[in-house]
C-alpha cells in the first residue's frame, strides 16, 4: 500500500488564490477565470441550470447539508410573484470560521454564484445578510458589489441577456439566531430575529411572503466552479452522497490552525497529520466536527470520514466543518458550560423549552464547574437537555443539547470528579495558547 | 442598589433632532430605505445610522426610525433591544470586545479579559472615565483559527495575549494610531456604525488594508502548494531554524508597524507560519484549479 502524503489530499478551489496580494478584487478574480461560469450559465435555460446544480450533488455548506439544487427547484415558477435569493452570511456558530475569511479574500466568488443562482430561480433581487460584527468583510463586500455593478455583472440587462438583478448587502446587528433561515428572514424584514413555524417553507413563503431561497455563502460560492469545471469534475471529489470540495476549519490546540480546502470525506487524522498535529507534547481530548452544535467526538473518531453520511453514522453531524480541537489540558465541563451560556444568551425566547431549559442548564453547569454540584445533577442535566432537544421551532435548542448529551456520554467521569472533589481539577492557565511558552521561559 | 419606582405621568415623547441633523439623517435614511422592496427592512440599518450620530440608540433615534418607517416607537424599541450591537447607553469611542466563547476562552480569552478588566478598572459593558474604551466580552466572531481574538470596533486583532491586549488599550487611550491584524486603521465607533448602516468606507486604503487573507486562512493553500512543510513543528514560542518567520501580506509592509500588532517574530503562532523559501511541488496532483487542471481531470 502506498501512503500518499496527507497534504496532497488538499484541493484549493475557493481558496486557490487567497495569497494573491489583491485577492479580493475583480481584476484578480477575472485573472483566475472569474465570471466565466456566468457566461456559460446565462447561455443555459434556467431549468437546465437548476438540474445541473442538482446533478452535481452540491449540498448546503451551512450545516444542514440539504441539496442546493433541490432548494432551487422548490421555487414555484410562473407564479407572478417576486422571487428572492438571500445569502446567509451570518456565520456565528461557535468554531465556525470559513465564510468570513472566504468573503474577506474572495468576495467575487459569492457574487458570481449569486448572479447564477438568481438567473436559475428567476430572482431579480438578492440579499447578502452579513453578520454585523465583521466590518473588514463588510467593506470588501461593499467594494466588490460596486465593482460588479460597474462591470455589468449586476444591474440592468446583465451581459446583454436582458436579465436584471439588484444585490443588497445587509449588515445584521448581533444575534446568533439570525443564522437560522426563518429568523434571518424576519430580521431582514426589520423584526426581532425569531424563527417561523414551518410550513410554509421559505421556498413558498419566505421574504415578504414570496418564494425565497436561503443559501449559505460557501454553497453559493461553490456554484461558479461547478458550472465552469463541470459537474463530473465536482463529483470526482468526495463520495457519492457527499461530492465535491469544501473548507475545513482547524482551530484550537493544533500546531497549525487554519483553513484547509479539500474533498469531502477527509479525516481529522489526515488534517492533523498535514497540519503538524496537536501542539507539541499534547494529545487530542475532544473535538467538534462542525461547530459547538454538533455532538463532540474524541480521539476514537479520528478516522471518521468528514462527510455528511460519515459523520452522521458516527453519531454527530458534519455541520460547518468547524474542527475545534481541545487537548488534555482542557476541562470538558468548562467548555460545555461556556457553550451552554452562549445558547442561553442567544436563545430568542420564542419557545419555552429552549428559553427556560438553557437557563436552567447554565445554573446546573455553573454549580458543577464551581464544585457545588450535587448527586443527581447529571441526571437532571441530561433530562433537561432531552426536554429541549427536538422540542423547539428551530435547531438552536438541539444545538444546546448536543454538547451536553455527547460530553456526558464520553466524559461522565469528569463531571462526577467535579462533584466528588468539590471543584475543577484543571488549571486553565495550561490551556492557553502561550502556556508552554511561559513555562519554558519560567524554567529558563 | 436602590431602584426608584415612578408612578407619575408617562415619559414625554423624545425630543427631535435639531433641524439640520434631521435633514441630513433623512437624506441618508431615504437612501437606505430605497434599497429594499419593503421599507421596514431598513430598520436594522437605520438603527446603525442613528447610532452613528449619537454613539448609541437614544429615544430620539428610536423616534426618528419610527417616523421614517411609519412604525410605533414600541415596535422600534422591540427590535433595538433584541440585537446586541445596539447600545442603550453612552459608550466609548472604542469598543474592545474580547471573545470569551469556549475556544477563545480556553486559548486565553478569559485571561485577556481579566487582565483588561484589572488594567482598565472597568467591568463588562463599562466605559473608562475618559470615555475612550468600552470593555465587552463578545461571542464567537468567526476567527477561531486566529484565537484568542479581540475585536476593536469590529476590526480583527488576531492571536492576542494579555500583554498585546494591554498595549492595545494603552495605545488607544494615548491616541496613538492602532492597526488591526485584519481590517482597516481604526475609526471611531460612530464612524463604524455608519459603515454598518450601508455607507461604504471612503477612506483611502481602507478596503485594501492588511492585504488578502490572514496567515491562518492560508495554512491549507500553502501546504497544497508545497510552500509549507508538513509535520515539522517547532516548540511553541521558540523560533526553530527550519521555520523562518512569516512574511506580512505583501502590499502592506507596515502592517506590523505598531506595537499592538505583534511582529511576525513574536506572533504566538509564528512557528506555524508558512515557510519563506520552500520548494514548491510542480507535480502536485491535488490542485484542480491550477494550470494543470485539465490533465488532472483525466487522472481522477
Amino acid at each position: 500500500m502506498t501512503v500518499e502524503p496527507a497534504e496532497k489530499l488538499l484541493a484549493p478551489v475557493l481558496s486557490a488564490f487567497w495569497d494573491d496580494p489583491r485577492s479580493w478584487t475583480l481584476d484578480t478574480y477575472r485573472r483566475h477565470e472569474g465570471y466565466q461560469a456566468l457566461t456559460k450559465a446565462l447561455a443555459m435555460a434556467p431549468d437546465d441550470l437548476i438540474a445541473y446544480v442538482k446533478d452535481s450533488g452540491l449540498r448546503g455548506r451551512g450545516g444542514a447539508g440539504f441539496p442546493t439544487g433541490m432548494k432551487w427547484q422548490f421555487i414555484p415558477q410562473g407564479d407572478n410573484k417576486p422571487h428572492y435569493l438571500v445569502v446567509n452570511a451570518d456565520e456565528s456558530e461557535p468554531g465556525t470560521c470559513k465564510d468570513i475569511p472566504l468573503l474577506f479574500a474572495n468576495p467575487h466568488a459569492l457574487i458570481e454564484g449569486i448572479v447564477i443562482a438568481c438567473y436559475a430561480i428567476r430572482s431579480h433581487h438578492a440579499f447578502i445578510y452579513l453578520r454585523g460584527e465583521v466590518v473588514p468583510v463588510l467593506r470588501r463586500l461593499h467594494e466588490a458589489v460596486r465593482e460588479a455593478y460597474q462591470a455589468g455583472y449586476l444591474g440592468k440587462d446583465i451581459k446583454g441577456t436582458g436579465f436584471d438583478l439588484e444585490l443588497t448587502v445587509h449588515a445584521g446587528a448581533g444575534a446568533y439566531i439570525c443564522g437560522e433561515e426563518t429568523a434571518l428572514l424576519d430580521s431582514l424584514e426589520g423584526r426581532r430575529g425569531q424563527p417561523r413555524l414551518r410550513p410554509p417553507f421559505p421556498a413558498v413563503e419566505g421574504l415578504y411572503a414570496c418564494p425565497t431561497v436561503v443559501n449559505n455563502v460557501e454553497s453559493i460560492a461553490s456554484v461558479p466552479a461547478i458550472i465552469h469545471r463541470g459537474k463530473e469534475w465536482f463529483r470526482s471529489m468526495g463520495s457519492e452522497k457527499s461530492p465535491g470540495f469544501t473548507l475545513y476549519s482547524l482551530s484550537g490546540h493544533v500546531a497549525r490552525p487554519g483553513q484547509y480546502e479539500g474533498p469531502l470525506g477527509i479525516t481529522l487524522r489526515q488534517l492533523l497529520d498535514m497540519g503538524g498535529g496537536m501542539r507539541p507534547g499534547h494529545r487530542l481530548k475532544f473535538w467538534t466536527p462542525g461547530g459547538s452544535s454538533t455532538p463532540m467526538f474524541t480521539e476514537e473518531h479520528l478516522d471518521v470520514p468528514l462527510d455528511y453520511e460519515g459523520v452522521g453514522a458516527a453519531g454527530s453531524m458534519l455541520g460547518t466543518k468547524a474542527l475545534q480541537c481541545f487537548d488534555e489540558t482542557t476541562c470538558v465541563v468548562r467548555a460545555v458550560t461556556r457553550w451552554t451560556e452562549f445558547y442561553a444568551h442567544e436563545s430568542c425566547g420564542k419557545c419555552t423549552p429552549c428559553r427556560e431549559g438553557t437557563y436552567w442548564l447554565v445554573q446546573l453547569l455553573r454549580d458543577i464547574e464551581a464544585g457545588k454540584g450535587r448527586a443527581g445533577d447529571l441526571e437532571k442535566l441530561a433530562d433537561i437537555a432531552d426536554n429541549i432537544n427536538g422540542k423547539s421551532f428551530c435547531a438552536l435548542g438541539d444545538g444546546a443539547a448536543a454538547p451536553i448529551a455527547s460530553s456526558l456520554k464520553y466524559f461522565r467521569a469528569e463531571y462526577e470528579e467535579h462533584i466528588e472533589r468539590g471543584g475543577c481539577p484543571f488549571d486553565p492557565a495550561r490551556s492557553t495558547a502561550w502556556a508552554d511558552t511561559s513555562r519554558t521561559e519560567a524554567h529558563a | 442598589m436602590s431602584s426608584e419606582v415612578s408612578l407619575g405621568i408617562p415619559e414625554l415623547p423624545a425630543p427631535d433632532y435639531p433641524a439640520d441633523v434631521r435633514a441630513r439623517l433623512e437624506t441618508d435614511a431615504r437612501e437606505v430605505i430605497a434599497r429594499y422592496p419593503g421599507s421596514r427592512s431598513a430598520l436594522l440599518p437605520l438603527l446603525h445610522l442613528v447610532q452613528s450620530e449619537e454613539g448609541y440608540v437614544t429615544r430620539t433615534g428610536i423616534r426618528f426610525c419610527a417616523e421614517m418607517l411609519e412604525l410605533t416607537t414600541a415596535e422600534v424599541t422591540a427590535v433595538a433591544t433584541f440585537y446586541t450591537m445596539y447600545r442603550r447607553k453612552p459608550s466609548g469611542d472604542y469598543q474592545v470586545g474580547v471573545c470569551t466563547n469556549t475556544l477563545c476562552a480556553v486559548m486565553g480569552g478569559d485571561a485577556i479579559f481579566e487582565e483588561l478588566r484589572e488594567h482598565l478598572g472597568v467591568g463588562n459593558d463599562e466605559t473608562t472615565a475618559d470615555g475612550k474604551i468600552t470593555l465587552e466580552h463578545i461571542e464567537c466572531n468567526a476567527a477561531c483559527d486566529f484565537a484568542p481574538v479581540v475585536m476593536v470596533n469590529w476590526e480583527f486583532f488576531d492571536n492576542q495575549t494579555p500583554e498585546s491586549a494591554k498595549q492595545l488599550v494603552d495605545d488607544l487611550m494615548a491616541g496613538r494610531e492602532v492597526r488591526p491584524t485584519r481590517g482597516a486603521p481604526l475609526c471611531t465607533y460612530k464612524e463604524t456604525a455608519r459603515i454598518l448602516a450601508g455607507f461604504p468606507d471612503l477612506r483611502e486604503g481602507a478596503v485594501e488594508a492588511t492585504g488578502g487573507a490572514g496567515p491562518a486562512s492560508l495554512a491549507g493553500l500553502r501546504l497544497a502548494r508545497g510552500e509549507a512543510q508538513a509535520r515539522v513543528v517547532g516548540q511553541r514560542g521558540q523560533t526553530p531554524e527550519h521555520a523562518p518567520p512569516a512574511q506580512p501580506p505583501q502590499d502592506d509592509a507596515d502592517l506590523h508597524a505598531t506595537p499592538t500588532s505583534p511582529s511576525p517574530a513574536e506572533h504566538p503562532s509564528s512557528h506555524d507560519a508558512p515557510r519563506q523559501t520552500a520548494e514548491s511541488d510542480p507535480a502536485h496532483p491535488a490542485d484542480p484549479v491550477g494550470e494543470h487542471a485539465e490533465q488532472e481531470e483525466g487522472d481522477r
